[in-house]
């Protein structure tokens, strides 16, 4: 679980969290929107420790960041996996060297265990037959699947992707999404998702929270968003002519 | 920088490949090129002072004498370098540039790597090595002066060796090394801090290269002559 306690995030003059808080459950797949400009992407930045909140605390299951000595905050971030919006991937290293990069660095697992973990799960993400291919060698979607295979292949208890469907088709999209909601559920761990995607919203959203301006303006899941009349969340979701009648759809019965 | 470089250090087992990798990309890869201009510029210069020379009453070993001085004293250590800055200073500068462009960078920071230390304290140890590029410069300019001379026609064999081995002041060689190894230092760490610290995106690194390039080349002219100031002047 992570707390978050009324964080608040400025660059220069310009404050971009102002007072945030909410907690993201274990187990859940917890989804943060809004608008671009509306501190998503520094809410999530501030999670991982790329950036430190001025106010506020952020406890990842009791361990407060930022109050940690050097070695507890290594340890932390060996216990966290990220999805980035480009995947992120290490151009001059394989599919394979990838996914195997974060037991190197921090396991002793030798190199046949290394293996057995890799093969397990670029299988777990349907990527069998890729493990020699270079990042540029392969599609976008795959690119996002690698990423989540190297984000999970050390067993995190917190994992966070930015936009991790973005740029792709709407199959590979979905595909994407179930993927990031079954290891959640699987492994039970704290997952955390930066979107824009209405789809994933309604598909995978466990737990939902809807920044506007830096604040918390609401805070719910998949089934309470069709049902909310707050004004902000509406104009924001339900933009698209589709999602109105999905609305519309749903509120009728 | 310089203090993350050195500290909470990447498990060796993992460094040691990526210091493999940086000798090969930074060292092994520069000798062809190095190979090459060396030869020809040695050659190039046993010319110049040939045709120079038109007084009969001076010695032709001449030729061999200002071939050794030229190329071990400055063409070697301090051109060959410059010329380094912009291959390697560059291949640097836009591959960690690239890094921190499409999150790399973050993905090793969020992984709880230190990435300072994973991108660029590999290149510092291959570029120790670099005083052994400078060593097969110097050869290979003396070579090319030779052949150039000699079946240019300017001068005898014996001649040229004889000048080339004349008031030899084993001193040069070591001022030449211990040039070589502070530019060797400037080469890793000044294209490195300019591609870790960009900001923007495929632009910014084409620039923040072009930069890298001209901030290199300046600090190893200035080092040039202070280290020569110091190590000759006194």
């Amino acid at each position: 679980m992570i707390e978050i306690k009324n964080i608040e995030k400025s660059f220069g003059e310009s404050k971009i969290l102002k007072g945030i808080s909410t907690v993201f459950e274990t187990g859940k797949t917890n989804l943060i929107i809004g608008q671009s400009g509306s501190g998503k992407t520094v809410l999530l930045k501030s999670l991982l420790g790329i950036h430190r909140p001025e106010v506020g605390t952020i406890e990842f299951d009791g361990r407060v960041y930022g109050s940690l000595d050097d070695e507890e905050t290594r340890e932390l971030r060996t216990e966290i996996g990220m999805v980035f919006q480009g995947s992120a991937l290490f151009d001059s290293m394989t599919v394979a060297e990838n996914v195997a990069f974060p037991l190197k660095m921090f396991t002793k697992d030798n190199k046949a265990k290394i293996k057995e973990r890799v093969d397990f799960v670029l299988n777990r993400v349907a990527l069998n037959d890729a493990h020699n291919k270079l990042p540029s060698e392969i599609s976008g979607g795959m690119q996002k699947r690698v990423a989540i295979a190297r984000a999970i292949v050390n067993k995190p208890k917190y994992l966070f992707c930015d936009e991790p469907n973005s740029g792709l088709d709407p199959n590979t999209a979905t595909l994407i999404d179930n993927l990031i909601q079954e290891i959640t559920q699987e492994y039970d761990i704290t997952t955390v998702i930066n979107t824009h995607d209405m789809n994933s919203v309604m598909e995978i959203g466990d737990n939902i929270l809807f920044l506007k301006n830096g604040v918390k303006a609401w805070q719910g899941n998949k089934e309470e968003i069709f049902i909310t009349d707050n004004e902000a969340v509406v104009d924001f979701v339900y933009s698209s002519n589709l999602f109105r009648k999905v609305r519309e759809a749903y509120l009728k019965g | 920088m310089l203090k993350e470089i050195f500290s909470k250090q990447t498990k060796w087992s993992v460094m040691r490949n990526l210091i493999f990798k940086e000798i090969d990309d930074l060292i092994i890869d520069s000798l062809g090129i190095v190979a090459f201009i060396s030869f020809f510029v040695g050659g190039v210069v046993a010319i110049q002072t040939a045709l120079n020379l038109t007084n009969p009453l001076i010695p032709k070993y001449l030729i061999g004498f200002a071939t050794r001085q030229s190329v071990i004293l400055e063409f070697a250590p301090t051109f060959i370098s410059v010329i380094m800055a912009g291959k390697m200073g560059s291949f640097i500068t836009s591959s960690i540039g690239t890094m921190r462009v499409t999150e790399q960078i973050d993905a090793l920071e969020v992984m709880g790597v230190n990435s300072v230390n994973y991108l660029v304290f590999p290149k510092i140890i291959a570029l120790l090595l670099y005083p052994f590029v400078i060593g097969i410069s110097m050869f290979l300019g003396i070579l090319g002066g030779w052949m150039a001379g000699v079946y240019g026609g300017f001068t005898s064999s014996v001649e040229f060796i004889d000048g080339a081995q004349r008031d030899f002041i084993p001193f040069h060689i070591a001022y030449a090394f211990i040039k070589t190894f502070i530019f060797a230092m400037l080469l890793a760490t000044i294209p490195s801090f300019h591609g870790y610290y960009m900001k923007g995106g495929a632009l910014e690194v084409g620039k923040a290269s072009t930069v890298a390039f001209v901030w290199t080349s300046v600090c190893i002219i200035l080092f040039n002559y202070i280290l020569t100031q110091l190590l000759l002047g006194s």
